[in-house]
């Protein structure tokens, strides 16, 4: 049986465990169809054209844990931004683990997809917004048949959350392999600030792939943070869908750092319902071995007086593939928009590949749109220059590296996040470089 | 300190050194001057170590030891600093990040820890007050939107800071006003010392009436084609090159 086989069929058991009455079982039952009907992406559609998933589709996933297992903190909390006061959701498994948890209701929402679903008082919000702005392709769509658990949180109006969030989903290898798919809902009304770290993070070498959708919106004058840190295992993937709405006045950042797992495929999307809004995705990815990392945005200006900003910033080692597609889209209303967009990129290895594709498609006469790609090696008079410094070449190539990164670190606001993604980057190469920067 | 022996070195076909003949001893200054394409630049980047050229002949000892199959790295941790005449920017790392590692790099070659934050701070605020440099260029991105001046000070921070045995200057007056020369050469004097040695790479007699060298040497067409005290510098100031190309070619 196929893996679409098995999932197909998997969804009847599904049913039977979940409120078939519920507002979102036609959603679910709509999706099941969408993803029969449409399959796995292959490499024939436009926007897979480098990314092939043939080689994690061949597993036996588990499609539903059959156990709970308990970590205690100690021994994970190295995947925490442990060094601040947090919200956290964390999932093993798949499963909610009240006791890494630590949620609120105090002002805001911080909870449970699944109590979400379920529970009366949310209801609203679910219909309001559930599944209203993922697009209905075919693995959001699978994602949505089987959504049942991830992170619910509601900021109300005028709130500024006191302390980030972070989402971490945990994966133990209690299944040989496994297939987890969150779903995220986070909305962020008039007003209200929230910063939010995400991570998956298999703690096993058992195949793992997750198939992640988060929606967010942002609502008018919203100030929305997010962060994903993106190190697994080399025998975990990641196909991370986040789909952003934008309210007038609304600025909406995300950094996504990706250093490792063995497919890691980020589709991001960026509407702008309003005006004068900012969307700003930036991204550094370090990879080698056979890694590879796809990047697909969207940012879509539909009314006019919007911003846009992407960096993204790619070094590639050994045999490993990057892609960068990234669209932006502009209506015939969106006049004085002003987009941009950088994607740069240097290849360590001769082995090393990036597909890199801008593709800018404007309606709309009076804009700024600009957009530059660039694939390099490392500068070889800047080498001479470190080590002719007394710093090793390992060193003196990682101190070049971070130069090179240093656009999208300047724009991370917390600043224990920033330390640790270059402490990754540092464990990464293999050196212990003595600063802080 | 320094001895060359018939260096030749080539950049891909191109053969630029041509037998090199120089002995730098501990505390002199020796100033290397020369037409443009010379090979100056050439002469001191091999010496640090810049792995595009090749050296095909002859030998660079630095205090008896061959260095000549040394990576660039370790020849500065046995004491060879390059100041370069275009310093490379490196965003989001500080003058001060930036020089803490280079220092800390070296002790490590060396077998020895770190340098205890304390003394690091002291040497900093006491090599900067030499060069007149204000603390807030510390933080600053090292050379990112620096001035021409601001780099040339910057790369003799580094050499204060490093206290290498033999430092080569390459073009340190290119870029320069008059105030930034004489701030860069009482920096440089300042260093000096019986112990280490100094070799100026310069189109311009200028430099040179602020570090004042013990030898001037003239670098025509890959090779030392004349050597003399400080008076040489004087003469090609007033006369040019042209007479020296028509001594050789004679």
């Amino acid at each position: 049986m196929s893996l679409k086989e098995k999932l197909v069929s998997s969804f009847m058991a599904f049913e039977d465990t979940v409120d078939v009455n519920s507002s979102i079982h036609d959603i679910r039952t709509e999706a099941i169809k969408t993803f029969e009907a449409e399959g796995f992406p292959s490499k024939r559609q436009e926007n897979w054209k480098y990314t092939s998933l043939n080689s994690i589709l061949k597993q036996d996933y588990s499609v539903f844990p059959k156990s709970e297992n308990a970590l205690e903190f100690k021994d994970v909390k190295k995947y925490f931004i442990h060094e601040i006061d947090s919200y956290k959701i964390i999932f093993i498994d798949g499963k909610y683990s009240s006791h890494l948890s630590q949620t609120t209701h105090d002002g805001l929402d911080v909870c449970l997809m699944s109590a979400a679903l379920s529970k009366p008082k949310y209801k609203v919000i679910i219909d309001n917004y559930f599944n209203k702005i993922a697009t209905k392709d075919s693995l959001s769509s699978l994602n949505t048949a089987f959504s049942m658990e991830g992170a619910y949180i509601n900021i109300p109006k005028n709130k500024l959350v006191d302390k980030p969030i972070q989402i971490i989903h945990f994966s133990t290898g209690n299944e040989a392999a496994m297939l987890l798919q969150p779903r995220n809902l986070i909305v962020v009304n008039e007003n209200a600030h929230v910063q939010i770290i995400e991570r998956h993070q298999s703690l096993t070498e058992n195949p793992v792939l997750t198939n992640s959708v988060t929606e967010i919106f942002a609502n008018k004058r919203a100030i929305v943070d997010y962060y994903k840190i993106q190190n697994d295992k080399p025998s975990a993937s990641l196909i991370d869908s986040t789909f952003i709405n934008q309210k007038q006045e609304s600025l909406a950042k995300v950094h996504t750092f990706s250093f490792g797992g063995k497919l890691v495929r980020n589709n991001l999307e960026f509407y702008q319902n309003g005006e004068r809004i900012d969307s700003t995705m930036k991204g550094i990815t370090i990879i080698g071995d056979k890694q590879h990392v796809d990047h697909n945005t969207l940012v879509h200006h539909i009314e006019p007086n919007c911003e846009s900003h992407q960096d993204y910033k790619g070094i590639f080692d050994d045999s490993s593939t990057g892609v960068f597609n990234g669209k932006v889209l502009v209506d015939k209303l969106a006049q004085k928009t002003n987009a941009f967009q950088a994607n740069n990129n240097i290849l360590i290895s001769d082995k090393a590949t990036i597909n890199t594709k801008p593709q800018l498609e404007i309606f709309a006469d009076d804009v700024k749109c600009s957009h530059g790609c660039t694939i390099g090696q490392l500068d070889d008079s800047a080498m001479f220059y470190l080590r002719s410094r007394g710093i090793p070449e390992k060193e003196a190539k990682a101190l070049l590296m971070f130069a090179f990164s240093n656009t999208v670190l300047d724009s991370v606001k917390i600043p224990e996040i920033k330390n640790r993604i270059t402490q990754i980057i540092a464990n990464k190469l293999g050196v212990n470089i003595g600063f802080d920067l | 300190m320094l001895k060359i022996n018939n260096l030749h070195a080539s950049i891909g076909d191109k053969a630029i050194l041509k037998g090199i003949n120089l002995e730098v001893k501990p505390g002199e200054v020796h100033a290397i001057m020369g037409p443009n394409g010379s090979g100056k630049s050439t002469l001191a980047s091999v010496i640090a170590g810049k792995e595009e050229y090749e050296v095909t002949e002859g030998s660079i000892l630095l205090e008896n030891e061959d260095i000549e199959e040394l990576a660039a790295e370790e020849r500065a941790h046995k004491g060879v600093f390059l100041s370069f005449q275009y310093p490379v920017e490196i965003p989001g790392v500080s003058v001060t990040n930036f020089i803490k590692t280079a220092i800390n790099a070296t002790r490590k070659a060396k077998g020895l820890d770190d340098m205890p934050a304390k003394d690091m701070l002291k040497m900093i605020r006491d090599k900067s007050e030499l060069l007149e440099i204000d603390r807030k260029f510390l933080s600053r991105s090292l050379n990112e939107g620096f001035s021409g001046g601001e780099k040339k000070r910057n790369e003799i921070f580094q050499m204060a800071m490093l206290e290498p045995k033999l430092a080569i200057l390459d073009e340190t007056d290119s870029g320069l006003d008059i105030d930034a020369l004489r701030i860069v050469s009482n920096g440089v004097n300042k260093l000096k010392s019986k112990d280490n040695a100094v070799i100026v790479i310069t189109h311009y007699q200028r430099l040179l009436d602020y570090i004042v060298p013990d030898f001037v040497h003239v670098l025509l067409n890959g090779k030392i084609v004349k050597s003399g005290g400080k008076e040489l510098a004087h003469e090609l100031e007033a006369k040019g090159y042209d007479w020296i190309k028509e001594e050789v070619n004679a």
